[in-house]
């Protein structure tokens, strides 16, 4: 074997990698956000008076975290097409990202909810707080702080399935990877540079949510 | 959809449970001693499993694949598709169940390693007959829990060109031009193999949580 490395190209390319490096911020931001809508509309329906309402959800949640995320990427990019929707790889990728994420954000937001204990809520009332209150300083941030670190790993975890949405060429990290890979033939280069880059990304997601966390959350509890 | 197509399909599903099971085999031993070197090892072993576990739990399964793959190649190693993947996966799971394995042993009371070394019970039988297996019970619902991870996770094999189940949908979509009766049906099969699974997982936990009551 005589195969000597060249990482020239991704001196070269960095500007598109960074680029990608981007895009695959954004479209797990914009997955999550997605995400998170379904989930807590999901918790509504989950509790929903109406049997069927809440079969449905449970039928979601199972189906979509018992099959793979590709399968479910090329299973929507065939069929918004067919249900009028014509839009570009990117998009759909969201749609995808959110739909995942939002089947694993519901069981999570779920066991936020109902972490926090009734009497509190009636004691909250009962001191002379407002509903609007209550909510926000009794129920929401308490939830919010049990939440969080699962939420951050889920968030993290999204963006490394991004990786996945280069199956449909939205625009993110790893489709830039390909383009690069199949113009230099660089391949080992090239995703191992990508692998670091992708490490990187997640070490500064954690980091910067743990640093949001001490910052929110630092009320004493006991 | 033909009856050669289905049977393509199942094929393709063979694959999917064989690459789950290489992976799985593989990662178990590797991921043992994982969870060994981070939890009795010294510094610079212990400091290695955790670099390790970092790296695979922070970058996508999708470049660990194709690192692998390129990389044996570029070592001179000449391998079948199959091999360079199940190569993968093993790396793959290892980590995992590494960090899954290292939570269960130490949620094993420090009292008992105490005292199994007050009796004099030396490092490997104080591993095997004392820790380990109640560590083990401890992180079955995890294990169950990343084993339907790693069969979802063989789906990407597809993208390195590798023909398991989903790489098998995509070939008969191509072929048929019905790829959502396609990968409705592929859906179904994926979900077949890990709903059972799931299920186990929950039951495990639960029966764990009320053990512990």
């Amino acid at each position: 074997m005589n195969y000597t490395m060249d990482f020239s190209v991704i001196a070269d390319s960095m500007p598109q990698l960074l680029a990608g490096c981007a895009g695959t911020i954004g479209l797990a931001l914009a997955g999550m956000v997605l995400a998170i809508a379904i989930g807590i509309g999901g918790v509504v329906l989950r509790d929903s008076p109406f049997a069927v309402v809440r079969w449905l959800v449970i039928a979601f949640v199972e189906a979509i975290r018992n099959t793979p995320f590709l399968v479910q990427i090329y299973f929507i990019f065939f069929a918004l097409p067919l249900i009028g929707l014509k839009i570009s790889p990117t998009p759909t990728a969201i749609i995808a990202l959110g739909i995942n994420g939002g089947a694993y954000a519901i069981e999570i937001i779920r066991g936020g909810v109902q972490s926090i204990p009734k009497g509190q809520v009636e004691a909250g009332l009962a001191l002379g707080l407002h509903r609007g209150e209550v909510f926000r300083f009794i129920v929401l941030r308490p939830a919010l702080r049990a939440i969080f670190p699962s939420l951050v790993s889920q968030f993290v975890l999204l963006t490394l399935t991004t990786s996945v949405a280069s199956a449909v060429s939205a625009y993110e990290l790893t489709s830039v990877a390909q383009r690069i890979e199949s113009d230099t033939f660089r391949s080992f280069e090239v995703y191992g540079s990508v692998t670091v880059l992708y490490l990187a990304m997640s070490w500064l997601l954690m980091r910067g949510f743990a640093a949001l966390s001490a910052r929110a959350f630092a009320y004493p509890t006991k | 959809m033909t009856q050669d197509a289905f049977l393509f399909l199942l094929n393709g599903l063979l694959w999917t449970v064989g690459l789950s099971a290489i992976g799985f085999a593989g990662g178990t031993p590797a991921g043992l001693a994982i969870a060994l070197a981070r939890t009795t090892a010294p510094g610079p072993l212990n400091r290695a499993a955790a670099g390790y576990i970092a790296v695979f739990q922070g970058t996508p399964l999708l470049m660990q694949l194709f690192v692998v793959y390129y990389g044996l190649a570029l070592i001179g190693l000449k391998l079948d598709a199959w091999v360079a993947v199940a190569i993968g996966f093993t790396l793959h799971a290892s980590a995992y169940l590494g960090e899954i394995w290292r939570g269960g042993i130490e949620a094993v009371p420090r009292g008992q390693t105490e005292a199994a070394t007050a009796l004099g019970i030396r490092y490997v039988s104080r591993m095997r007959d004392v820790v380990l297996p109640q560590a083990l019970k401890i992180s079955l619902p995890a294990t169950i829990g990343f084993l339907v991870q790693l069969i979802k996770g063989t789906s990407l094999a597809a993208i390195v060109g590798f023909t398991e189940l989903a790489r098998a949908a995509s070939i008969i979509s191509n072929q048929t031009f019905k790829p959502l009766l396609v990968y409705a049906i592929v859906g179904v099969l994926y979900f077949a193999l890990c709903w059972p699974l799931s299920i186990w997982g929950a039951r495990m936990e639960r029966k764990l949580a009320a053990a512990s009551r």
